[in-house]
């Protein structure tokens, strides 16, 4: 294998990469993206996080600290397989509000803020820095390792040279290939399928390095995991504090880094592929570390002492004569690089040009017509273009400052540090509402200057760019501020210390200040969508009003987003609209909408100061946000009252009906009544008409004479009690009647009842408590009497048991006296308990009482004029009646007296 | 905003299975996080003592573990998906 082929193949596959990519976005153009967009496609782009650090680093790394390596990719693998809680929130507030980076959602959460973009912007530039330079050297390393072969031994320049032709090559495929639309949400659909062939390559590569040399040099698993075990490498070291921060430190900074964000949230095409990646993601992690352990076990027993770890996974299959494998391997390699240096350029360039090129030109442009007139859409793509060309220098910069040394390889970590510094401010804003944008601003900028202080500047070296004397005495020589020692917390490993203080007081000022202080109504309104990103509710929208036509707004957006893309959504609503034309009205819902078109191109922050500068900027206010949650509040009270009402109708409802049930059968009855008074009254007439022609005729005994008169008589007053009766309730019922107040004593009142009603043919026994009958009533007593006799003659006339037995029962309570009548009968049936107060009503066979039925419903009329009561008593041994009598009678029949 | 809606307190059989499947989807991470954590426990006994390949085996094993359930239960709620996709509510 010649170096020149080396190159040969090396172009080829770059030529191979842009040809797919091109292929890949035309097909996108004419709407074939189906395959584009798939779960696997997405779950192979999420591998940018393996980058060259990993392809090659990984095996350095485990020669040097054994199983430490394996942390790397378990903190993303937890993340991954616990994506419900985080990843899934992520995935839909960046769909939802249409986000284009990680400081793009930091922002947009806390208000749009241009501040907090550019804060976030120039952490994750400067952490991101480091690590492009670290892919440029692996680059350069691995040719390096072609070109020894042929017993070149490449020089400083040498390695310089090769740097910048990468670096070059790179920055022409993203600007080509990423910054060729501006929308950010229609995906870089040339990109994502290069990094997805990327991704396969480097799988294949790394797997069969680690095939051969598990089952090429080693003889299988058995014997690898013997010379694993005989090998020099100390798997474990007891350093635990490691393991747990690192395991924390990769699974943030996949969150957090900005390349990540990007193919996690912003490439993402739907969200039911996190189904997908949320296992074949680890499982690809898992591939990708699986034979890292036996390839550097392998190396350092083959290859001479002093030969370079982080190289194994090229210079094994050398030695071992594999040129094909060792190819393979260094476009593994190659791909890991590159594309992690494209879609991290991408993603900074884009928030380079979104949160700080942009908002600076804005605010040149005084008036608001600079919007309309300038060129925004070539100011924002040029920008990009000069953003992807000025990160790649800096990284190229620091390869060439930092000289390429091992020092390099350290700083993959480090770099994962500084780009954690935006969790708190991440997860906090998807949480919290409570977190405002200067908690988020305080905390970011207290972890960036602790991570600059404890970890970033000492990794220059020793008296680099921290001297020896600050780093033992402490800045000024206040020695709790060692960088490695902050407060005077030694002994801890200097990662660990710098992790655990910055993340510590990056969160604890995030929290602080977030108390402390008011947010503005924008971010609340958007703080509010953050957190409820799951539940549908109703936002208030961020502009109340427009003192600007539709038309700027087109003209505007035409500059932003090309005029046909505009055109079209503009139309649309006005279609939805109901408008004719492709002008429709402007509402502060359609400038919502239209920012939020905007925010997908240019940023959230960017976007509301240009629409904020064309409609004179009035935006959301406290009132608004307050105004919209009363609105919420009235509808919510407004439907419980509905509900209340409709529960009390139902109630009515209930009540009508059993009304309805009643009358009915009281209508029944009383027809039943009239046949029967009709009946009642006939007979007696009957008798005596016909015993009166008998007496008119004469021709009779003196004893038939007299019996027949009798007869007549006997009938007469049969008559007059019925129509007594009739008269006596009407009276009752109309409240004519006057009651006439007594004194008396309730045994002496039951006596005279029990003598009333007629008990001479002792057939009724009847059982009373004397002692309990003590009681002086003061109250209508012949009335009472009346009440009395009616029930005790109920007994005794409806009493069906073969010994009729009543018993009287006097109870006194707080609220007056109960008097009880309860006989041994079978009683009256359930469903008569109801009628039988009522007039004209009768349980019985009507022959065997010999009344109307207008018993019950007097007494009950009296008691409810005596102020008491008669009631059926139910579940007692047959019919049970309860008087009941009040102590001080309050009844309105007393005035009457 | 207030929550105004006022959701259903139980479910039918299948939603109500799709809910806690998505509760072990939840708990998945922290079943890693202790299955992770327990090799802190080893590194402290005997330095002779050596945690060689098994130590390997045992974290390569959890890893799979955790691989599979992860795909099992992301199949699972597939396959029953679009009952419902509320994040809040009843049981």
């Amino acid at each position: 294998m010649s170096f020149n082929a080396l190159i040969v193949v090396a172009l080829g596959y770059v030529v191979f990469l842009f040809a797919i990519a091109f292929i890949a976005e035309r097909r996108a153009a004419n709407g074939h993206s189906n395959w584009l967009s798939s779960p696997w496609i997405y779950t192979l782009s999420l591998s940018i996080y393996c980058t060259a650090w990993t392809f090659y680093g990984a095996v350095g790394y485990a020669a040097r600290s054994g199983l430490e390596f394996v942390t790397i990719y378990l903190g993303p693998t937890l993340v991954m397989v616990g994506w419900w809680w985080v990843v899934r929130r992520l995935v839909r507030i960046g769909r939802a509000q249409r986000i284009t980076s990680i400081a793009d959602l930091v922002s947009s959460r806390f208000g749009k803020s241009t501040q907090l973009g550019m804060i976030v912007t120039v952490i994750s530039v400067i952490a991101a820095t480091p690590y492009i330079a670290l892919q440029l050297q692996s680059v350069t390393l691995s040719f390096a390792v072609f070109a020894q072969i042929e017993g070149v031994t490449w020089d400083q320049p040498d390695f310089n040279v090769t740097a910048m032709w990468v670096a070059i090559g790179l920055a022409v495929f993203t600007i080509i290939f990423g910054t060729r639309n501006l929308d950010a949400n229609e995906r870089h659909h040339g990109v994502v399928i290069a990094i997805a062939v990327e991704a396969i390559v480097k799988l294949l590569a790394l797997v069969a390095v680690g095939v051969f040399v598990v089952w090429g040099i080693a003889g299988g698993p058995g014997e690898m995991l013997t010379r694993i075990d005989n090998s020099d490498i100390e798997l474990w070291n007891d350093d635990s504090g490691r393991w747990i921060s690192l395991i924390f430190l990769s699974g943030a900074a996949f969150l957090c880094l900005p390349r990540m964000f990007q193919v996690l949230v912003v490439e993402n095409a739907d969200e039911r592929h996190l189904h997908v990646a949320s296992w074949a993601f680890p499982l690809y992690l898992f591939m990708m570390s699986l034979f890292v352990v036996p390839i550097a076990v392998i190396g350092l027993d083959l290859l001479p002492a002093g030969s370079n770890p982080d190289l194994f996974v090229v210079t094994v299959p050398l030695s071992q004569g594999q040129g094909g494998l060792a190819l393979l391997s260094f476009l593994g390699g190659f791909s890991s690089a590159t594309s992690m240096v494209i879609v991290a350029t991408i993603a900074l360039a884009t928030m380079v040009s979104n949160h700080i090129v942009t908002p600076v030109w804005l605010s040149f442009q005084a008036n608001q017509h600079a919007v309309m007139s300038g060129d925004v859409r070539n100011v924002i793509l040029l920008s990009r273009r000069l953003s992807v060309a000025g990160i790649m220098v800096l990284g190229f910069l620091y390869y060439r400052v930092s000289g390429g040394g091992t020092a390099l390889a350290a700083i993959g970590l480090i770099s994962f540090t500084g780009a954690v510094q935006i969790l708190p401010a991440m997860i906090a804003g998807m949480f919290w509402r409570g977190a405002t944008g200067v908690g988020a601003a305080a905390g970011l900028l207290t972890g960036l200057a602790i991570w600059m202080w404890t970890l970033f500047l000492p990794s220059f070296g020793v008296d680099a760019v921290i001297s020896q004397a600050v780093m033992e005495n402490g800045l000024m020589g206040l020695s709790w501020l060692r960088p490695q020692a902050l407060f005077g917390v030694s002994g801890l490993d200097p990662l660990v210390h710098g992790i655990m203080w910055s993340m510590l007081l990056n969160a604890t000022m995030l929290i602080i200040c977030s108390l402390v202080t008011f947010p503005g109504p924008l971010e609340r309104l958007q703080g509010a969508q953050f957190v409820n990103v799951f539940e549908h509710s109703s936002a208030a929208p961020a502009w109340t009003g427009a003192a600007t036509g539709a038309e700027d707004l087109l003209i505007m957006s035409q500059r932003i987003l090309g005029s046909t893309e505009a055109q079209g959504l503009f139309t649309q609503e006005a279609v939805r609209q109901g408008k004719v034309g492709y002008l429709p009205e402007v509402t502060p819902d359609f400038i919502e909408r239209l920012e939020r078109e905007l925010a997908g191109s240019v940023g959230a922050a960017t976007a509301h100061a240009m629409i904020g500068q064309l409609i004179g900027g009035s935006s959301v206010s406290v009132e608004d946000l307050i105004a919209v949650a009363d609105e919420a509040a009235q509808i919510l009270e407004y439907s419980n009252r509905l509900e209340a009402k409709s529960k009390e109708q139902e109630q009515t409802a209930r009540a009508l009906r059993a009304a309805n049930d009643k009358l009915t059968a009281l209508s029944i009855q009383k027809d039943a009544f009239l046949s029967q008074i009709s009946h009642e009254l006939r007979t007696p007439m009957t008798s005596i008409r016909s015993f009166s022609d008998i007496l008119r005729d004469g021709e009779m005994g003196d004893e038939d004479h007299a019996r027949y008169a009798s007869i007549i008589h006997d009938e007469a007053v049969r008559l007059t009690r019925l129509l007594d009766d009739l008269l006596d309730l009407s009276v009752l019922e109309n409240g004519q009647v006057v009651l006439h107040e007594q004194t008396g004593k309730l045994s002496d009142l039951l006596d005279r009842a029990m003598r009333a009603a007629g008990l001479h043919d002792g057939v009724l026994q009847v059982s009373r408590d004397r002692a309990a009958e003590d009681i002086t009533l003061t109250a209508d007593l012949d009335r009472l009497a009346q009440v009395f006799i009616n029930l005790i003659s109920n007994a005794s006339k409806y009493c069906d048991a073969a010994e009729p037995h009543l018993r009287i029962k006097v109870i006194e309570d707080k609220d007056g006296y109960a008097v009880d009548f309860i006989d041994n009968g079978s009683g009256i049936a359930r469903k008569n308990q109801e009628l039988i107060f009522e007039k004209f009503s009768r349980v019985a066979d009507g022959s065997k009482a010999g009344g109307a039925g207008l018993g019950l419903a007097i007494c009950r009329e009296i008691m409810h004029r005596l102020g008491g009561d008669v009631l059926y008593l139910a579940g007692q041994d047959g019919a049970a009646f309860r008087v009941r009598l009040p102590k001080v009678k309050k009844s309105e029949a007393l005035e009457q007296t | 905003m207030s929550r105004q809606k006022t959701q259903a307190i139980f479910l039918e059989k299948a939603s109500y299975r799709k809910r806690r499947l998505r509760d072990a989807a939840k708990l998945v991470p922290f079943l890693g996080i202790v299955l992770l954590a327990i090799p802190l426990a080893w590194s402290s006994n005997a330095p002779d003592d050596r945690i060689g390949s098994s130590g390997l085996l045992y974290v390569f094993g959890v890893w799979v573990l955790l691989i599979v359930l992860a795909a099992v239960l992301s199949v699972w709620m597939r396959s029953g998906h679009g009952a419902d996709g509320q994040d809040t509510g009843a049981n």
